[in-house]
């Protein structure tokens, strides 16, 4: 069914800390080792080990700089880009056939690739990039959110949560119910100021980027006097060894 | 956005075969004693214009055997509201054909054309509709898409249908003929206008896709990967825009000059002639809709591309 449910209380989706983030796109790793044997398997690469691998992966690592402005000096951003689980997923809406859905329970974004018939369209109607076609499969592949993880009973408690977010090494990422004022991940999210992406568009996504903090912008050198040195004060001594050690 | 030859070739081709069922029914409900044979002409290549323009969305399909799955979602998907008129529209044409070869007419022939007519404009509407809808590509979202493919099929189509009522001997007034000229004439002021529209239309900006603050300018240090992925390769695609002046004028000239000129002779010259002036319209507008369909999908810029 390719109606969106009415908005679910329960909205699991990411929060990414662009401050934290280094770039080492572990998370995009952990994330195509699962998946690549999750329940979107597999995620094909085509010539994955030639001069022209390409290839399926539902996380990408951009790396930007950002110029400096006003008091705040030139940065890099780190920015992982994945599904956002939007709210008003048009992804879900344009599908013909049903394949694409938005849960009613936890809306959370998937695709059923046994009703996918490949069109693409879905991945059109996504601004974040987030939909990735398979050429080999012929279907629609994106983020489950490690729906086969969260929900897990045969996994340890501690490892039910996202591969991205279990690999981060500098805890950029956290998973969590958005819809819960009470959850740490909302608290996170209000107290950082977190925000999303392209909301001109309308679509409402769940996850959140945490902006960069503010930069420590340096001592101020003005307030530093020029030291001057009165030579023909000093001693014999002091005088020859400044004018050695001047030269 | 990637053009794929087989998503250009099915709006264009079904396109016109929807123009000349809109043509035929209404040649049937006005004037249907004329020739019945002609209309029956006009409707089997309208049918075979459809059908094969339909058959050929299916081969950008990764399953196309699962294509049927496509009609459950009328609800919200364009492309499954096209798919299920697509069908319909085939019944009143099928009606149409079958009483042409029985003794009378079970269903009324004017109730049949007008319905033919009007879910062929249907049709072509939810075609537009599926581009028409797309938030990230700006370029569709123009006001024109719709009425521009709603032209090009009733141009095209029209024109096809003029020149079967016409050939080799048939009589028809001019109205028809002033109609295609004004078609013509109005696709070409509507696509050049649509073209200056979309040389300025901006993308939601890169601030906005990674939520930096409007005045905070981010500069691509390393990309993701270091080769094409699908979303290079689908919605980064640049040839176009390097010949878009080129290959405007080319489109420009198949779609609306030409067809005005054919047009215009045809008015003049004796009637025997009308039939194949408006034949090399339909060709030339048909041409013409290709290159203009390649540049609508090549030149159309994708909110993804910001990131890139």
């Amino acid at each position: 069914m390719t109606m969106l449910p009415p908005p679910s209380k329960k909205k699991l989706g990411l929060v990414i800390d662009l401050d934290t983030c280094v770039g080492c796109h572990a998370c995009a790793v952990a994330c195509k080792e699962w998946n690549a044997g999750g329940i979107a398997a597999p995620l094909t690469d085509e010539n994955p080990y030639g001069a022209d691998p390409h290839g399926v992966w539902f996380n990408r690592v951009h790396s930007y700089t950002i110029d400096a402005l006003n008091e705040q000096p030139e940065t890099t951003l780190h920015f992982p880009r994945s599904c956002l689980h939007c709210e008003q997923a048009p992804c879900v809406t344009v599908c013909p056939t049903g394949a694409s859905y938005k849960r009613a329970e936890d809306g959370i974004v998937l695709v059923d690739e046994d009703k996918c018939i490949g069109c693409k369209l879905c991945s059109w109607a996504c601004p974040y990039g987030a939909r990735e076609y398979s050429q080999v499969e012929g279907v629609m592949k994106k983020c489950t959110l490690c729906v086969d993880r969260i929900y897990n009973e045969h996994i340890p408690e501690e490892s039910r949560k996202p591969a991205c977010v279990q690999a981060c090494p500098t805890k950029a990422r956290h998973f969590g119910d958005l819809g819960d004022e009470e959850s740490d991940i909302f608290k996170l999210v209000k107290d950082r100021g977190g925000v999303e992406l392209m909301p001109e568009l309308g679509y409402q996504p769940v996850n959140r980027y945490l902006p960069q903090r503010e930069r420590r912008t340096g001592q101020k050198q003005k307030d530093v006097k020029e030291e001057i040195l009165e030579a023909e004060k000093l001693p014999p001594m002091l005088r020859w060894l400044d004018r050695v050690l001047s030269r | 956005m990637h053009p794929a030859f087989s998503v250009i070739f099915f709006t264009t081709l079904s396109g016109m075969g929807y123009g000349l069922w809109v043509l035929m029914g209404s040649q049937i409900l006005l004037s249907d004693s004329a020739n019945p044979q002609k209309n029956l002409s006009g409707l089997l290549l309208g049918f075979l214009l459809v059908a094969i323009g339909l058959s050929s969305s299916t081969l950008h399909l990764g399953k196309p055997l699962r294509a049927w799955r496509a009609f459950s979602q009328w609800r919200t998907s364009w492309l499954s509201r096209e798919g299920v008129l697509a069908v319909i529209c085939f019944i009143p044409a099928l009606i149409l054909i079958t009483q042409n070869y029985l003794d009378h007419d079970y269903i009324n022939k004017n109730i049949l054309a007008v319905a033919l007519s009007l879910l062929s404009i249907a049709t072509v509407i939810c075609t537009a509709m599926i581009y028409a809808s797309l938030k990230p590509i700006p370029a569709w979202q123009h006001a024109y898409v719709v009425p521009i493919y709603l032209l090009f099929a009733c141009l095209a189509g029209g024109a096809l249908g003029i020149s079967i009522i016409c050939i080799p001997s048939g009589s028809l007034s001019e109205y028809p003929v002033f109609a295609i000229l004004l078609l013509a004439s109005l696709l070409g002021v509507l696509k050049k206008r649509y073209w200056k529209d979309i040389d300025t239309l901006s993308l939601p900006s890169r601030a906005s896709a990674l939520g930096l603050k409007p005045d905070q300018i981010a500069n691509v240090f390393e990309r993701p990967h270091t080769e094409a992925n699908y979303l290079t390769t689908e919605m980064g695609f640049v040839l176009a825009r390097k010949h878009s002046r080129k290959l405007r004028a080319v489109a420009l000239l198949l779609f609306s000059w030409l067809p005005i000129v054919f047009c215009i002779a045809a008015l003049i010259v004796p009637q025997a002639f009308r039939g194949y002036l408006m034949l090399l319209t339909a060709l030339s507008a048909y041409a013409g809709s290709m290159v203009e369909r390649w540049l609508f999908f090549a030149e159309a810029k994708h909110a993804v591309m910001q990131y890139y």
